[in-house]
């Protein structure tokens, strides 16, 4: 695995140069049943496709930045602080 | 030999330098290599074979066969013919005992053979199974090519990483490479060009066009491409390209490859085809231009194509002897290169290859012959040729590894009579003779139009780059396809006993073995290459390739179309494993204060990334110290944030279960991170400082892991808070014991009394004159002063301490002690007695998980199921009864069954008694239980204690 991502701070570095952060869940608002708890900590979409995701510059600047990847061919489509990404429901997965 | 000077050689005939060679000195020019340098003083034999140690002399000159393998000033694999000599330098042979003119293991070639068939070790030594052993150790011996300088102070070099990112990687620097490099650039685009050879410009180099070549060289750095001298492409990973230059790796990942990677000619097989000698035509030729050196005094040429011819051509003109060329076509495709071989004198006999090799130690006459369909010596057609070297011309194969590796398909182009790779992937050009564009005008039309290719699938260039790309392409058809080349017998001889042919040099496979291979049902390529280790060796069967094909093609009767070719694995070239380790980019961390550790002679040990103090040679006397009088550690390897901003808070109540907001400035709380499922990550204290800001500590190993829990937080949350770092800026240290504060109150003009500076209460002030964070808090049990201040001033405030200490009797005190101290405690390490399922309540810290707090926090809901159910076990401490200390990991059994385990155990010299924390089943973790410790097979009694060994109540703590 090899690639490249672009940090929205530092610009394009190798995929060594940072920390994965896991696909982007989303953390409940309300109390959830133990169900629904046990599938947000402990399960993942894992798609084969696109996904967005957190990355962390950990040997840059440190910042937490979303990317969308193609987990098959390692392609990324954009990356951005979390305030500047696009709305997550226009992503096609 | 030397020639006379060579329009484009090397070597500065000015000037001589001198190294020596297995102890015997030897003059050289400045540029000469080892081997140029050897061959000029008539050294021919060069090292000893891998399997039947046969002397071996100069094939390739190109610094890729392992014949000129040498350990070169402690290097092992050297090779002799692309290192520099250097005044002084120290060269030895490999392989050879006890010398390369007498070598003992040469009794496997003279008298092993019929015994060292291929796979001969797996099958000749596994019976009897128990003498494996004693084999193994023969046969390790036996291995190997060369041995390692055996300290590791002698092996240590520095390596470097580099990362470079561009538009277009050009791998290769000939003609094609270098037209392809000034064409991209020339259009725009950011090119870096390597090169393996010493110098770029490959071919041109000794075709007697190096002014050219340097022409071109200059005119490509002056476009602006970076251009790479010495430096190997290693392999295609997913568009990152290693590329080994010297001590550097660069990790080259462009957005276009173009690979000009050239040709390799391959060699003959026919018997003592290995003696000193034989060599290759372009190898011979290399020799004489680069170097001025004759490869011998006189010369047969054995040619399959127009090159072998145009080979003897340039060693004549050179000044070389060339006593005959043996062509196996009937005639050559230019008639004009017969006429000049006419001319010259030497005879050119048509239709015909070199059957024999003869001579003691090196050639002394070449037996030429015309072959039948089974490259058997046709009878009448023999002829005898006195000689001293046999220059071969066994056909060109395209150096298409890394085509492969990036995903292109070889096949055999009958037409040509070679492998050609097709399909090449997207993002890939190919140029120069690689891809058949042979003739020098040829291959640079193929490298233009590649470089403008390359720039236009960037988008870089417009309508006038379409317009050049137009011209070059018409000039590529101009110049022609490839020459015709004849196809060699997989094996000529003169049909007489004796000899053996070789087609892998490195490794000593013979085409016996290619065909007993073949025999015992290895008949696919792949197969018999794992079988026989053909084309496995150091030059990654680069001069093998074509003869070993042919000879599984001669043995299964298929067509080399039928069998295929096998691709070379990364790397391309033989490159040390320091290399492509390269220097770890995360050093080792020390303290400011680490210089007063070493003083002292503390035993020093790794914790996560830091050098720390483990202990300074009495861990109890340490421990006994700052329980009787007072003791300093250097606790500056803890992690420490900042967190500050209106909403911090806020922001630490979302993240610790218990509250923080309601600090008081200058107080300290003791806080767990917990992770969404409720489980302890990490610990530490939280300090607030002022309205707005509060010093975190974590864990030494965790610091960066809660640096990056806390701002992945922040970032989804958008909260007005900024974290900083101040790990690496603050040191730290623990002055703890009953003598703590009368050192303090010496050094600073702060309130240290009891009431005037309370437990978890924190000051800032001077202390020996150096701004402090002084935090009231007691890992280690005693009154203790943990002070925090700027990194630079570690080593005075640690003397200005120990020195105001020395009176009272202060002992600084390492890891080990503070351990057995928090353990009298029951302090929990998180990591030794927690891991990722431990919840807080389960390990003795129901307290600090607030659920009444309103807000929401990390973990919460995982933390509220738990607070329904009781668990499974719980951690307490527990004293052993006969003071033996059990190890930590040690099993808690009941009933004969696992139950729980030992996490931390210790003797404690104060109490004098050993105690221990362990995880045991929760109806057993109350006061008093008994409970069983199964340790290396003996059982321990052991006794269970809720409560702290020392100071229960924490009087001692709060005085």
């Amino acid at each position: 695995m090899s690639y490249v991502l672009t940090c929205p701070n530092c610009g394009t570095r190798e995929v060594t140069d940072f920390a994965f952060g896991g696909e982007v869940t989303e953390r409940p608002t309300e109390r959830p049943t133990p169900r629904e708890l046990n599938t947000y900590v402990y399960f993942r979409r894992n798609v084969a496709g696109r996904q967005r995701e957190w990355w962390c510059h950990r040997s840059g600047c440190r910042s937490w930045f979303l990317a969308e990847r193609d987990t098959r061919t390692q392609e990324v489509f954009w990356t951005a602080l979390p305030g500047d990404a696009p709305p997550a429901d226009e992503v096609t997965s | 030999m030397r020639l006379a000077q060579q329009p484009g050689e090397r070597i500065d005939r000015s000037r001589r330098i001198k190294f020596s060679f297995d102890g015997r000195s030897v003059e050289a020019h400045p540029g000469d290599t080892i081997a140029s340098a050897l061959l000029a003083g008539e050294q021919r034999v060069l090292s000893r074979s891998f399997k039947y140690h046969r002397p071996r002399g100069e094939l390739c000159f190109s610094g890729r066969c392992a014949h000129s393998m040498m350990d070169v000033d402690g290097w092992p694999g050297a090779r002799a013919c692309s290192e520099l000599v250097r005044e002084g330098l120290r060269v030895q042979h490999i392989n050879a005992w006890p010398s390369l003119r007498f070598d003992v293991m040469r009794a496997t070639d003279l008298f092993g053979g019929p015994f060292t068939p291929p796979g001969f070790y797996y099958k000749t030594f596994i019976r009897p199974r128990r003498l494996w052993p004693v084999y193994e150790k023969v046969l390790r011996n036996a291995a190997g090519l060369a041995r390692l300088r055996p300290a590791q102070d002698e092996r240590e070099w520095r390596t470097e990483y580099r990362r470079r990112h561009c538009d277009v990687l050009v791998i290769g620097g000939g003609v094609a490479g270098l037209q392809a490099a000034i064409a991209a650039a020339r259009s725009g685009a950011d090119v870096v060009l390597a090169d393996e050879d010493l110098e770029p410009g490959g071919r041109l180099l000794v075709e007697g066009a190096h002014e050219e070549a340097r022409d071109l060289v200059r005119t490509a750095r002056e476009a602006g491409v970076e251009v790479l001298e010495g430096a190997a492409a290693l392999g295609f990973f997913d568009g990152l390209v290693p590329v080994w230059q010297g001590s550097t790796l660069h990790q080259v990942r462009a957005a276009r490859h173009i690979a000009a990677t050239g040709t390799v000619e391959q060699s003959l097989v026919f018997p003592d085809n290995d003696l000193p000698g034989v060599m290759l035509s372009g190898g011979a030729r290399r020799a004489a231009a680069l170097y001025g050196v004759a490869p011998g005094a006189a010369v047969l040429v054995a040619a399959t194509s127009d090159s072998g011819l145009d080979d003897a051509l340039a060693l004549y003109r050179a000044g070389v002897r060339v006593v005959a060329v043996a062509d196996l076509r009937d005639a050559p495709d230019s008639a004009d290169l017969a006429q000049q071989l006419g001319a010259a004198g030497i005879e050119l006999i048509s239709g015909s290859t070199v059957v024999r090799a003869a001579g003691r130690g090196g050639v002394s006459e070449a037996v030429t012959a015309r072959v039948d369909e089974r490259g058997v010596a046709r009878s009448g057609t023999t002829k005898r040729h006195e000689c001293d070297v046999i220059a071969v011309g066994g056909g060109e194969v395209p150096a298409s590894s890394l085509l492969l590796q990036a995903g292109a398909h070889a096949t055999y182009d009958e037409r040509s009579g070679r492998f050609v790779a097709g399909e090449l992937p997207p993002s890939v050009h190919a140029a120069g003779s690689v891809v058949g564009h042979e003739s020098a005008a040829a291959a640079a039309a193929s490298g233009s139009v590649a470089g403008l290719e390359a720039a236009l699938a960037l988008g870089i260039g417009g309508s006038e780059v379409e317009q050049q790309l137009a011209e070059a392409r018409e000039r590529l058809v101009a110049a022609g396809g490839p020459g015709r080349v004849a196809v060699a017998p997989a094996l000529a001889t003169d049909g007489r006993r004796g000899g053996k042919a070789f087609v892998d040099l490195d490794e000593d496979v013979t085409a016996k073995d290619i065909a007993y291979a073949v025999d015992e049902g290895f008949s696919s390529i792949e197969l018999a290459k794992r079988y026989t280790t053909v084309t496995m060796g150091p030059s990654q069967g680069r001069f093998s390739q074509l003869p070993s094909a042919r000879l599984i093609a001669k043995a299964t009767g298929l067509s080399l179309g039928e069998i295929g070719m096998t691709t070379a694995r990364p790397p391309w070239v033989t490159v040390p494993l320091g290399a492509l380790a390269g220097r770890p980019f995360e050093p080792a961390k020390r303290s400011s204060i680490h210089g007063c550790h070493r003083d002292l002679g503390a035993t020093v040990r790794w914790a996560g990334d830091w050098r720390r103090a483990y202990d300074y040679g009495d861990p109890q006397g340490e421990a006994l110290a700052v329980q009787q009088t007072a003791g300093l550690i250097d606790v500056s390897t803890l992690g420490k944030l900042i967190v500050a901003g209106p909403d911090a808070g806020a922001f630490l109540d979302r993240l610790y279960p218990n509250r923080l907001s309601n600090l008081a400035p200058n107080r300290i709380r003791y806080g767990v991170l917990t992770s969404e499922a409720g489980r302890i990550t990490d610990d530490g204290t939280v300090c607030r400082l002022d309205e707005n800001s509060f010093l975190v500590t974590t864990t030494s190993s965790g610091a960066g892991a809660v640096e990056q829990w806390f701002s992945w937080w922040l970032a989804t949350w958008d909260m007005d808070v900024r974290l900083t770092d101040v790990t690496q800026g603050l040191a730290a240290v623990n002055l703890a014991g009953p003598k703590a504060r009368e050192i303090l109150s010496s050094l600073t003009d702060l309130d240290c009394s009891a009431e005037g500076f309370p437990y978890l209460h924190a000051r800032q002030g001077t202390v020996a004159g150096v701004p402090c964070l002084a935090m009231r808090i007691g890992f280690v049990g005693e009154v203790g002063y943990e002070l925090h201040f700027p990194a630079a001033y570690g080593e005075h405030l640690w003397g200005a301490i120990m020195e105001a200490g020395r009176e009272h009797g202060i002992r600084p005190f390492g890891m080990e002690p503070q351990r057995i101290l928090r353990l009298q405690k029951l302090h929990v390490i998180v990591g030794q007695d927690t891991d990722s399922e431990s919840l807080p309540a389960a390990a003795g810290m129901p307290w600090i998980v607030k659920l009444d707090k309103e807000e929401d926090f990390i973990g919460r809901w995982a933390l509220e199921l738990a607070a329904d159910r009781v668990p499974e076990s719980k951690l307490v401490g527990f004293t052993t009864a006969n003071g033996h200390v059990p190890t930590e990991g040690a099993v808690i059994v009941r009933d004969g069954v696992a139950a729980g385990q030992v996490t931390s155990s210790r003797y404690a010299p104060k109490l004098d008694r050993v105690i221990g924390m362990a995880w045991v089943p929760t109806d057993l973790a109350v006061d008093d239980a008994q409970v069983q410790i199964s340790d290396a097979g003996r059982i321990l009694e052991a006794r269970v204690t809720t409560r702290p060994f020392y100071d229960p109540e924490g009087e001692v703590l709060r005085s």
